[in-house]
């Protein structure tokens, strides 16, 4: 057969779209969650302070106990503001709050914004510490078990994992504390197991109590994520190409599993964040969550709301970063999305 | 549907091991109150912080009661709680779920705006706001549990109620003026409740867990109430003293949180398969079936690919599935081949399986697959992807699939120079630039630094080809290169794959479902049916459909439009299906809808033999225009045109 000359192609395609439009996508984008998470945060900042307000009883006279002098408590009343129209009240909050005022104790009369300073870093260390164990865990033995089982290989394996992470999954942070505590520092008395003055040491228990359970649902999200990109067309064609088996799983089938992988850990971390309350009670960390049990306990209120907003801002802010992050990994969603 | 089949949910061990354990919480949550209540909370100053003793197998708490018993009263308490908090989050969900269907577009957005971000908020947070409105206590916990929740049944019931209300059966119901609340019990329902049930069990068990933690931490149970949290927290302050407090109520709380989650993971996979159906396991399946063992010639000189009964399986729900069955075949250097079927017909499976690329879990077999010298039959896939290093490009059927979406274009062609060519970082990607050059993709050295998804359809369809010539390949598939493309960019790509054949002398074979698009390509075409080749047939052939042997080719070859074609009449189609290849076809996969058909078609399956029109056919009943249909007709032609020099030989 004789080859036809080949027709020019040069003119008709479509023009390739330039950084200008993606940089407007962009910060439309930001723009959309950032107002989100703003206006999620004033219907928390809101709720927190009603709630306070609206709760049945003095919290003051129930914070000092009954036995408190009627003197003291009014005083306390005065200093904290709370004899105030309810309008001025929300409105000197929302000014403090903007001033990083978080509100003062209702025992002591103690500012909050000082108590979270002087815990949160313990806190982030402990939860960001937690997400990277999750992560380095969990990307690598998903995308590991998804290689063994695919294609319905290895079924025995498969179910091993499943069952194995499904219960590892299942057994609640504070459990775990327990029992590497039991474990590791009572009977075998290896790892410090109270505070965090004890250097690296210290960190080792509390890391991996927060992170194991996340760390196995996560695998399991990862694997399966694993299992479809390995399905993909791509990965065919990567195949065909005849590149070593490293290449194929880690340049062409690991950032396509990220992205799914990280919006499933998004949101993990931010029940890990809460989780931390549980572990610090157990590990004795000097974070906001043994202050928050400590409030509790004293029912010191004013504090509670205090760390309530403090959380609450924790994981909005986390949410966001996600939310931006994969918007940088993925670029067709963010694409379609904002089209 | 479900009296036959409900039993094989609770044969799997999954099933059957949870249900079981989540009955006998519920039996304890009933009985052990009234049995043990009082006993469990006397206290027995005697007998404070004991260890386990035959009296107390779990030991004492700080006030002497007895721990087993302590935590087998627990059990109502625990469950309840958790029970009582999924109830109110399931309904406060699935009825603010409904609510969007009533709403404005804009408002919807709001609402799910709403619910991403409640979902966000932990239970301990809502946990931390319930305790400033409400003081610690039970009630607190759970109506924290509760919202945590609602979002997450809302979101739910907002998916199902969207796929439920805009289904073909529910606008149905509504114009045969089904009313409201039949329409909700007899079609909304029965569709949603599956996956609701499913959900609250899962909910069950996270809920627990989330209850247990909060009494543990001092927020849900009080004093002198009790659940497992909170034994556990008063365990924990005699930790160091008698570790052996937390067994009791850690064991419970792991066991039924752990049951819950597993009942409603099999109760969703019994769901998903009792729909789907789950292949077997190679294991339970046997081995791959194989074709009877045909007789082998020796391999002639110019022949680049020798292909002699392929078959390729799959595990399936009832057995084996064999897409292709006892394929043969030869290709010659530098020959243009086309494969037509339609789909299903195992056309690509039988390219990805020459080209060692079967998916995962497929078992391919062959009693010859040479390829340039190399026979690949026998060896393990790795070993004959190496063999086969870039001596098979590839060009694939949709070129936004094929493509990885995380690397940019230049970086996927310049990563076969680099690895088999031993080239630079910088030589490979200029000679990517260079094979982008080639297809013409006009300012190839931008465009290489882009991703596939800044590319058009037809620039990325030649990117493909550029990819698939940048190794210099003896042999190019091209799996249906065209389908994805509208018919304009269609005759520039078959253009230019020609173009990239003749330059290199690569040889290649072209799969498609349109003959119209392998006439104008090809030299040869092979025509599959039902995972078999039916025709072998020189493209020339297609003129002139009398010429034609098997009935499929023939249909197909009158399907194909021409100058001549009167275009106000519909084009020829074929009545009836395809064989379904899951179950065994016994005799020729044609024989029902083949107007021919005899007894002996649908019990013997035809093997390719030559025919009078230089090519090959599987049928019994070959049709060549001349001589009368007869079977027994087949067998002189073959001695007859053995030595045509254009057959593939048998």
């Amino acid at each position: 057969m004789s080859a036809p000359a080949v027709p020019s192609v040069q003119t008709t395609e479509v023009p390739v779209p330039r950084g200008v439009g993606h940089l407007g996508r962009w910060s439309a984008f930001f723009a959309r969650r950032l107002l989100r998470s703003v206006v999620a945060l004033f219907v928390i900042v809101t709720v927190a302070f009603l709630v306070l307000r609206l709760a049945g009883g003095d919290p003051v006279r129930s914070a000092l106990g009954a036995t408190a002098d009627e003197s003291v408590v009014q005083a306390r009343r005065e200093q904290l503001g709370l004899n105030d129209p309810l309008l001025v009240q929300f409105w000197n909050y929302l000014v403090g709050l903007f001033r990083g005022d978080l509100g003062s104790s209702l025992v002591t009369g103690r500012s909050v914004t000082e108590l979270v300073a002087g815990r949160l870093p313990a806190t982030l260390e402990l939860a960001g510490l937690a997400f990277v164990v999750v992560l380095v865990i969990a990307v690598p033995v998903g995308l590991a078990f998804a290689l063994l089982t695919q294609g319905g290989r290895r079924r025995g394996v498969e179910t091993g994992f499943t069952s194995v992470t499904g219960f590892i999954s299942s057994v609640p942070e504070y459990l775990f504390s327990v029992g590497l505590v039991v474990l590791f520092g009572i009977t075998l008395k290896l790892l410090p197991v109270a505070g965090a003055n004890h250097g690296a040491a210290s960190y080792i228990l509390p890391v991996l109590a927060l992170g194991l359970g996340s760390a196995a649902s996560l695998s399991r999200i990862a694997r399966v994520e694993a299992l479809n990109v390995l399905s993909e067309d791509y990965i065919r064609t990567a195949r065909s190409k005849r590149l070593p088996a490293w290449m194929i799983n880690f340049k062409h089938a690991l950032p396509n599993m990220l992205t799914a992988t990280f919006t499933i850990g998004g949101t993990l971390l931010s029940t890990m964040i809460a989780s931390s309350v549980l572990v610090e009670q157990v590990f004795n960390w000097p974070g906001l969550g043994t202050a928050f049990v400590q409030a509790i306990t004293t029912k010191d209120y004013g504090i509670v709301q205090g760390l309530a907003i403090v959380y609450a801002a924790i994981i909005l802010v986390v949410n966001l970063l996600v939310d931006l992050v994969l918007a940088a990994l993925d670029r067709r969603t963010t694409l379609l999305e904002t089209a | 549907m479900s009296q036959n089949r409900k039993p094989s949910f609770l044969r799997s061990p999954m099933g059957l091991a949870s249900a079981t354990v989540v009955g006998l919480l519920v039996v304890l949550a009933i009985i052990a109150p009234p049995l043990w209540g009082a006993q469990a909370s006397t206290p027995n100053p005697a007998n404070l912080l004991r260890g386990p003793s035959s009296e107390h197998p779990l030991g004492t708490d700080g006030l002497g009661r007895d721990l087993l018993l302590r935590t087998l009263v627990a059990t109502r308490t625990t469950v309840g709680m958790a029970l009582i908090a999924t109830a109110c989050g399931a309904a406060a969900g699935l009825l603010l779920g409904a609510l969007p269907s009533v709403l404005g577009a804009r408002a919807q957005r709001w609402f799910s705006a709403v619910i991403n971000t409640w979902l966000a908020f932990p239970v301990l947070l809502l946990a931390m706001l319930m305790v400033i409105l409400m003081g610690t206590g039970t009630v607190t916990a759970v109506v924290a549990l509760a919202l945590t929740m609602t979002p997450s049944f809302a979101r739910l019931a907002q998916t199902l109620s969207s796929k439920v209300g805009g289904s073909e059966y529910l606008a149905a119901a509504r114009l045969l003026g089904v009313p409201k609340g039949r329409q909700f019990t007899h079609y909304v329902l029965p569709n949603i409740a599956e996956p609701i049930i499913v959900n609250v069990t899962m909910s069950i068990g996270g809920g627990l867990l989330a209850l247990s933690s909060l009494s543990f931490l001092g927020v849900g149970v009080q004093p002198p109430s009790y659940d497992w949290g909170r034994m556990l927290s008063e365990g924990f302050e005699q930790v160091y003293t008698t570790p052996t407090a937390v067994v009791g109520p850690a064991v419970m709380v792991i066991l039924a949180g752990v049951s819950f989650g597993m009942l409603g993971e099999s109760l969703a996979s019994f769901l998903r398969e009792r729909t789907r159906g789950r292949a077997l396991s190679p294991a339970k399946l046997g081995p791959a079936p194989v074709t009877d063992p045909l007789e082998l010639d020796p391999l002639q000189e110019d022949v680049l690919l020798d292909v002699k009964g392929l078959s390729v399986s799959f595990p399936g729900a009832d057995g084996w599935v064999r897409p292709v069955q006892d394929v043969s075949f030869t290709l010659h250097r530098g020959e243009i081949v086309g494969v037509v079927g339609e789909s299903g017909s195992g056309k690509s499976v039988t390219m990805m399986s020459v080209a060692q690329l079967a998916p995962a879990g497929a078992a391919v077999t062959a009693q010859r697959l040479n390829f340039d010298g190399t026979e690949l039959a026998g060896m393990r896939e790795q070993v004959a992807a190496k063999a086969i290093g870039t001596d098979i490009g590839i060009v694939f059927q949709d070129s936004l699939t094929a493509l990885n979406p995380a690397l940019r274009v230049g970086t996927q062609l310049a990563e076969v120079p680099r690895v088999h060519q031993g080239a630079t970082k910088q030589e490979a990607h200029e000679r990517a630039v260079e094979a982008l050059d080639s297809v013409r993709i006009p300012n190839a050295a931008h465009r290489a630094t882009l991703f596939p998804h800044e590319y058009s359809g037809g620039m990325r369809q030649r990117a493909l080809i550029a990819m698939s010539q940048i190794g210099k390949p003896k042999l190019i598939i091209a799996d249906e290169p065209t389908t994805a493309l509208d018919v304009t960019v269609q005759q520039r790509v078959l253009a230019l794959l020609r173009r990239e054949c003749e330059d290199s002398g690569a040889a290649a074979l072209v799969v498609s479902h349109d003959i119209a698009v392998l006439a104008e390509l090809c030299q040869r075409i092979l025509v599959m049916y039902a995972g078999r080749i039916v025709e072998d047939v020189d493209v020339r052939m297609l003129a002139h459909p009398e010429q034609l042997a098997h009935p499929y080719t023939r249909a197909l070859a009158a399907s194909l439009p021409d100058l001549d074609t009167d275009r106000t009449k519909p084009l020829a189609t074929i009545p009836g299906e395809p064989p379904d290849l899951s179950k065994p076809v016994t005799g020729c996969g044609f024989a029902d809808r083949c107007a021919l058909a005899s007894d002996r078609c649908r019990t013997e399956v035809p093997v390719l033999v030559q025919h009078r029109h230089g090519g090959q056919v599987a049928c019994f009943h070959p049709q060549d225009g001349s001589s009368p249909e007869d079977s027994g007709a087949a067998g002189s032609e073959t001695t007859l045109h053995e030595a045509h020099e254009e057959g593939a030989v048998a």
